[in-house]
Order: structure tokens, then C-alpha cells, then sequence
């Protein structure tokens, strides 16, 4: 599928990039992370389930596989552009309005801490429409609910293709709930993501 | 799909309005609480109950036993033993040993929701062989939670999880080994009950009640606009004795340049600091 100026144009307009996944997600974000330029006018916030107790080496994989400075969610701490953000284990992590996030270890969501929906509804209130929110592989439904919030609101939905995807249940039902404006191959992402600033005046 | 009832979305002036009600009536102050999880936890108590907005401040107005139910929803009461074991690992090593200098070991668990936190110090402590001369007060302003934790039994699917956390914080045996266990519940130990005390503090309008060689308050701080933290941590700095030591939670970090001149950093990771200068 060709990408439209729509998605385009909405996705350079965003100040988030939100990208939420669980299971069969590791590796595509991964990539994603890798091509993302040095300079970049966005904040990534990055939500994926992960256990606690195991000191899990992921947010230094990522800083390997990126250019952008990149740091593991603490609380009260600025959001800044030109930054990834990685929610840790056994906390939701929620953004105020002033431009902070905050964390919170109340009830887990889906059997989940972080909870990709938590995280979503947050940023829908603060951000409105000016977020790309891009829901991957998983295997339950955490995100979903989040990513129709996040459609109200103006911000560009995203669900990775369950065709494409190692685990289908979580795109799946952002898809059933009408919560995704576009289903995407891993590819298309891939692509939008690398969209080069001087296409929004086509 | 009941509109009224399934998540409605708190405004900012409904919010204010809340604040407003609860601080006059009930006494009690929010307005420095972090507000997108104070939301969340309004939007969750409206879910639960089943009650729109304007139902809630009748209740609020109206009912006055109500508010204990509203107080127990509105804090967040999720809590484990031995929560991020690398924690107690960095206590026993790097804390413990100066706190057995001390002929008496005073500690402080505020914002000690059902005692699970207090506990897990007092096994610790238990097994460095400095329980019979420590003393651990908790505190919280939620009296239900309180009672919990004066009972200290929990369920065993609690315990069960829990018991995880404690094979990583390296201390010997088993969890179970602390506890006694009927049925589907466990009960701590009593020689682990005796040098605890849980009683009613609150923070945002309490002040100073002993002096401490030791406060853990873990996860609260999140809750909190930074400038009340600031007023806390000048309650705890208040609270301690010279070189005494704060434990806050691993996410937790203390960045007013004021505080980290008063309080010097004895484990980054886990935050855990002494207090220092005058």
C-alpha cells in the first residue's frame, strides 16, 4: 500500500511517536529505533511488556541500536525532543500536563506493568492530535482501548498488519474496536517513519 | 454501553471542583497530588462504584462515612514484599552495617499501605540479627489499610508471589520460612509483629513525630507535585538523625540541587541517601 499525503502529513505534524507492543514486537522495534535520525524534532515513547526481577538488558540494547539519546522512564522527569523514552518494569508510565512524566505502580492493566493502554490514554489527554501512536505484535489486548482514545483525539492510530505480524491478538483488537486509521505492513512503518521533512508541502 | 458509567473523562474544572470539596469537608488536601494518576484513580472509583461525577460529589457532601471508601480507592494501595529485591540487597550491604552501630535502630515505613514493606524490613532485619533492638513504625493515612497491616496476614496467592522477590534479594531460606500458614492465608510471624507499630500520619499536613536512623518511603513521591516532595523530604530531613538514611523508591530520584546538598547519595540506583550537613 502506497502511503497517503494524510498519513504523511499527520505524522510530520506529530510531537510523539508512541509505539506500544508485547510479544513479537522486540525485534521490529528495534529497527525502527535504528533509523530514526540523530536530530529528530520528536519524543519517542517507547511501551513494551516486560517482567520485573529480571534485570532485562533492553533499554541498552536500544541505546546500542540508536542515534538518539535514549533513557529509561524516571518519575517527574522532563519530556524532551529528540529523546526516547523506554517505560519501565512494574510502573505505568503517564504524562502531565506540564510537561512531565509521572509514574504510577497502581493495578496492572491486562496482566501488564506498564500498560500500553495506560501510557496511550495519558498521552491522548495531554497531546491530542499531535501524536503518531503505532500499536505492534502481541498477545493480548493491552493497547487497544488506548489507541481509540488516542483516534478521538485527532492523533494519527496505527496497527501493525496482522498478517505481518508474529503475534496477532493485540493488533487485532485495536483493529476490531475501530481504534487504528490505518493497518500497516511492518514495511509501510518502516517507510512512513523515514518520511523526509520537505514532503509536507506536496 | 452506559455512557455514564463506563469511563468518563474527569475535566480539569470537575477535577478543581473535587479537590475543592474534599479539602473543605473532609479536610484533606490533594490539589499537590500529580494529577493524571489522581485522575485515573477518580475515573477508576467512578467504574467500581458505578457513579457518575455529580454522584460522587453528593456523596462527598452527603455521606460522610463515604469518604473512608473514597480515600481507600483514591490511594493507591498496591504494594508487595521485598518489591525490587536489588533494593534490599543494596540495604544489607551498604545500610545495615552502620545501622547496627546504633544501641537502638528507630525506622520509619511511611506510606506503609497493608505492611508489606514494613515486614520485608523487619525479616531483613531479623536475619542481620538486629530486629530485637530495631523498631519499625509505619505509617499511612488510610486507617483500613492500617489495620491490614497490624493483622500482617496476607493471602496466599499474595505470599506465593512475593516469595519470588525474595529468592532474588539473596537472604537465606524462604519466604514461608517467616510465616505461619493455614488454609489460604499466612500470618507473619509474631516475633516479627512485636518491634512494629502502624498508626495514622499524614504526610501533607503532619509533622515531625521521632527521630529516625532510618525512613523508607518508596513509590509515594510519585504521587506528588514536586513541590510538595520538597516539603516531605524537609520532613524527613527533619526527622533524621545525623547520618541517618533515606530510602526512596528506585524511580525516585531527589533533583532539587537544595536536597542533594543535605542529602549525600549512597546507592543511585536504589536512591537510597544520608542525610549530611547541618
Amino acid at each position: 500500500m502506497a502511503l497517503d499525503a494524510h498519513i504523511k502529513q499527520q505524522w510530520l505534524s506529530s510531537q510523539i511517536l508512541l509505539l506500544g507492543g508485547s510479544a513479537g514486537s522486540f525485534k521490529l522495534l528495534f529497527k525502527l529505533v535504528k533509523v530514526l535520525p540523530e536530530s529528530f524534532d520528536k519524543t519517542v515513547i517507547i511501551i513494551i511488556h516486560r517482567k520485573k526481577n529480571f534485570y532485562s538488558e533492553i533499554e541498552k540494547l536500544f541505546a546500542e541500536n540508536s542515534r538518539m539519546s535514549l533513557r529509561e522512564i524516571s518519575d517527574k522527569e522532563p519530556i524532551q525532543a529528540n529523546t526516547i523514552y523506554i517505560a519501565p518494569a512494574n510502573y505505568h508510565s503517564l504524562v502531565e500536563k506540564d510537561g512531565f512524566f509521572s509514574l504510577d505502580v497502581s493495578e496492572a492493566v491486562w496482566y501488564s506493568k506498564p500498560s500500553i493502554d495506560v501510557t496511550f490514554e495519558s498521552v491522548a489527554e495531554v497531546y491530542r492530535d499531535s501524536v503518531t501512536a503505532i500499536l505492534f505484535s502481541g498477545a493480548n489486548q493491552d493497547g487497544a482501548e488506548g489507541l481509540l482514545k488516542l483516534r478521538r483525539s485527532g492523533a494519527l492510530t496505527i496497527a501493525q498488519d496482522p498478517a505481518d505480524a508474529e503475534m496477532t491478538e493485540m493488533p487485532q483488537a485495536a483493529i476490531d474496536m475501530h481504534a487504528a486509521e490505518y493497518v500497516l505492513s511492518f514495511e509501510d512503518i518502516f517507510e512512513l517513519l523515514q518520511t523526509p521533512p520537505d514532503t509536507q508541502h506536496n | 454501553m452506559n455512557i455514564s458509567v463506563s469511563k468518563e473523562t474527569i475535566t480539569d474544572a470537575q477535577l478543581k471542583e473535587l479537590i475543592d470539596i474534599v479539602k473543605k469537608i473532609h479536610g484533606f488536601d490533594f490539589s499537590d497530588y500529580t494529577e493524571a494518576s489522581f485522575k485515573r484513580r477518580i475515573g477508576r472509583i467512578l467504574m467500581l462504584k458505578k457513579l457518575a461525577f455529580y454522584d460522587l460529589k453528593h456523596l462527598l457532601i452527603n455521606d460522610p462515612p463515604f469518604f473512608q471508601e473514597f480515600l481507600e480507592e483514591i490511594t493507591v494501595n498496591v504494594t508487595e514484599m521485598f518489591r525490587d529485591p536489588a533494593f534490599y540487597k543494596a540495604l544489607r550491604s551498604q545500610v545495615v552495617p552502620y545501622l547496627s552501630t546504633y544501641q537502638h535502630v528507630k525506622i520509619w515505613c511511611a506510606g506503609c499501605s497493608s505492611g508489606e514493606e514494613a515486614y520485608s524490613l523487619a525479616i531483613l532485619l531479623k536475619e542481620e540479627n538486629l530486629l530485637k533492638r530495631s523498631f519499625i513504625y509505619g505509617t499511612d493515612v488510610n486507617t483500613e489499610v492500617l489495620n491490614e497491616a497490624k493483622k500482617g496476614i496476607y493471602s496466599l496467592r499474595k505470599i506465593k508471589s512475593y516469595a519470588e522477590n525474595y529468592v532474588f534479594t539473596g537472604l537465606p531460606g524462604s519466604l514461608t520460612d517467616h510465616f505461619t500458614i493455614a488454609y489460604d492465608a499466612a500470618a507473619i510471624q509474631s516475633e516479627l509483629k512485636q518491634n512494629t507499630l502502624f498508626s495514622v500520619h499524614n504526610l501533607i499536613s503532619d509533622t515531625v513525630f521521632n527521630e529516625f536512623q532510618m525512613i523508607s518511603c518508596r513509590n509515594v513521591f510519585i504521587y506528588f507535585e514536586t513541590e510538595l516532595q520538597h516539603r516531605i523530604l524537609e520532613l524527613f530531613y527533619n526527622s533524621l538523625c545525623p547520618l541517618g538514611y533515606l530510602c526512596l523508591g528506585n524511580k525516585e530520584t531527589i533533583r532539587s540541587d537544595a536536597f542533594r546538598k543535605k542529602f549525600k547519595v549512597i546507592n543511585q540506583k536504589e536512591n537510597i541517601y544520608q542525610k549530611i550537613g547541618a
